[in-house]
């Protein structure tokens, strides 16, 4: 497996597993608490960081992971960690293109929200799960393309 | 996902004349994951101008020799 293709994979468990708990808190929340009394900010920017943070240790993990099994095969590590050709850059390059479309037909429904003056927890939350979903797709589309043939 | 392409080539069959070079070994020399030369070989990515070239110099060979375009009917 490419190591770009690795980096995908946890990009997609990340955005999968922190928003999953994200949600889950605030639908918890949802259930005896009105939508303008929540307060989500807090755990909405834990959530961001923790997305970020996660993704950062995932790929050194990952890094080091494929350094050491490169070297057990009796390869360099650096070519199976640093190389990233064209095809890599081309199956990035589509993913993040379907993704800005996801991120984009998002972007629609939260104008609707903002302008439907809707609580400003609906708005933030729809905002964070179209770049949740986009990132998703994104990811998934790469994944299919690195098997699939692109 | 991409169009399937139309490109074919003789990679597969000019890695065992060279020798019985491996897919990484290929895949070194031309500076690309071994996954890519993978997906090359099976018809599944069609390299850039400038990879089917370096493909070509690893191998020796002219262009065609490693690539070849099906005449229109």
């Amino acid at each position: 497996m490419p190591f770009e293709e690795k980096i995908t994979w946890v990009n997609a468990v990340v955005t999968v597993v922190v928003p999953i708990a994200y949600f889950a808190i605030m639908l918890g929340r949802l259930g005896d608490t009105s939508a303008a009394d929540i307060a989500y900010q807090k755990p909405l920017l834990i959530a961001i960081g923790a997305s970020i943070v996660l993704t950062i240790i995932g790929a050194i993990l990952t890094g080091i992971g494929s350094g050491i099994s490169a070297e057990l095969r009796g390869r360099r590590a650096e070519d199976e960690i640093d190389r990233k050709d064209e095809r890599d850059k081309t199956i990035s390059r589509h993913g993040d293109l379907i993704g800005y479309y996801v991120a984009s037909a998002g972007m629609v429904g939260v104008l609707a929200l903002t302008m439907l003056e809707y609580e400003y927890f609906w708005i933030a939350n729809t905002l964070y799960l179209s770049f949740v979903v986009a990132t998703l797709v994104a990811s998934v589309v790469k994944l299919v393309a690195y098997h699939r043939g692109f | 996902m991409g169009k399937p392409t139309r490109v074919t080539n003789r990679i597969r069959a000019l890695r065992f004349a060279a020798g019985e070079m491996t897919q990484a070994d290929l895949a070194d020399r031309v500076g690309v994951t071994r996954q890519t030369v993978i997906a090359i070989e099976q018809g599944r990515y069609s390299p850039s101008l400038e990879m089917a070239f370096q493909i070509a110099r690893a191998f020796n060979v002219p262009l065609d020799d490693v690539f070849q375009y099906p005449k229109e009917k």
